[in-house]
């Protein structure tokens, strides 16, 4: 019942200072407040956190999974992004 | 200039402080796979486990005062129910989630400004557990808070509930604030204020989340009392007998 009438947030965790938020997972929560609460007691039990982010599920806009293909599949064969796809000079040394 | 504090006495604070928080612990427990959403079934055993790292704390330095070889164990789980010196409030049965939330709040908008207190009093142990149970504390004011709020100015059905909540706890109150021979001696010798002299500060933090959960000031036409003497309620009984079974059945049981 609860799972109908209360919405979805997703959760994102910053371990260290210095480190970009990432995201851990997701919590029910009347609200906001109750969200950060409710991802603060279940997702930073064992020292994980020194910040935590909630956003609604529902204003995370995805791709989708069906434009995988086209999405995705284009950057395979493009391995010349890759800064090891060059050798660099010994000359240049460290960069 | 501090007065001494006599070791009897210092125990005697020390084990209130301790049962409270070692009973309203085990209570918190029990919600432990019942709870109403996921979140709460963490939530609750989180706090309770703070209020039992707290008790361990406060029952290892009364084993320390005491000096007669006792543990934190045998003060948990070897002690009849007489010489428990909770207050009654945290030995009644949870209830319902509205009843147990506002119990935790109030208990916590107690045991919040009296512990900031004790973190800077005279006794160098008890202020470090102090000052480790303040966090706590904060947090667990802000938890139950939050919950007394949605459910006070919630559905038709949740404000029912937490104001009959109001109205069944609000009896055991009084008894937080209690004073007697043993407070005195411990806020003449620095250690700890007497509880009466938190109430404003309790007062205050109430009186902001009633209002805001649309609730009437907690009121009761009596008060009850008797379990810093260890005279508790029918509900204790049943608690020890849950909560010591394990020791009681296989003596110093360890794992």
């Amino acid at each position: 019942m609860a799972n109908n009438e209360i919405p979805l947030w997703e959760v994102f965790i910053r371990p260290r200072n210095g480190l970009a938020h990432r995201h851990c997972g997701s919590v029910h929560a009347a609200d906001e407040v109750m969200a950060l609460q409710a991802a603060r007691d279940v997702y930073t039990r064992r020292g994980e956190g020194t910040s935590i982010w909630v956003v609604p599920s529902a204003a995370i806009v995805a791709s989708d999974p069906d434009r995988k293909a086209e999405n995705f599949e284009p950057a395979a064969s493009k391995v010349y992004r890759h800064p090891t796809f060059y050798e660099v000079p010994d000359e240049v040394g460290h960069m | 200039m501090p007065v001494p504090l006599d070791r009897d006495t210092l125990l005697i604070f020390l084990l209130r402080l301790a049962d409270d928080h070692l009973v309203l612990g085990h209570r918190l427990s029990e919600w432990c796979g019942h709870a109403p959403m996921l979140e709460e079934d963490l939530a609750m055993p989180n706090i309770a486990l703070d209020l039992i790292g707290q008790a361990r704390a406060l029952y290892d330095y009364a084993a320390a005062v005491e000096g007669r070889g006792r543990g934190e164990d045998d003060f948990a789980y070897l002690r009849h129910e007489r010489a428990y010196l909770n207050c009654l409030m945290v030995e009644r049965p949870n209830g319902d989630f509205a009843h147990t939330m506002l119990r935790q709040f109030w208990f916590a908008a107690f045991m919040h400004p009296w512990w900031q207190k004790i973190e800077k009093g005279s006794d160098a142990t008890l202020a470090a557990i102090a000052a480790k149970a303040a966090k706590e504390a904060a947090y667990h004011i802000r938890h139950a808070g939050e919950w007394v709020v949605r459910l006070g100015d919630g559905t038709q059905e949740s404000a029912r509930r937490m104001a009959a909540a109001a109205d069944v706890l609000a009896p055991y109150l009084d008894e937080l604030f209690e004073g007697d021979e043993v407070t005195g001696a411990v806020a003449a010798a620095g250690v700890a204020p007497e509880p009466a002299s938190i109430r404003p500060a309790f007062d205050r933090t109430v009186a902001q989340v009633f209002a805001e959960a649309m609730l009437d000031p907690p009121g009761a036409a009596w008060a009850q009392s008797g379990g810093r003497k260890g005279r508790h309620t029918e509900a204790m009984g049943y608690l020890l007998a849950d909560l010591q079974y394990m020791q009681r059945a296989y003596p110093g049981a360890t794992w």
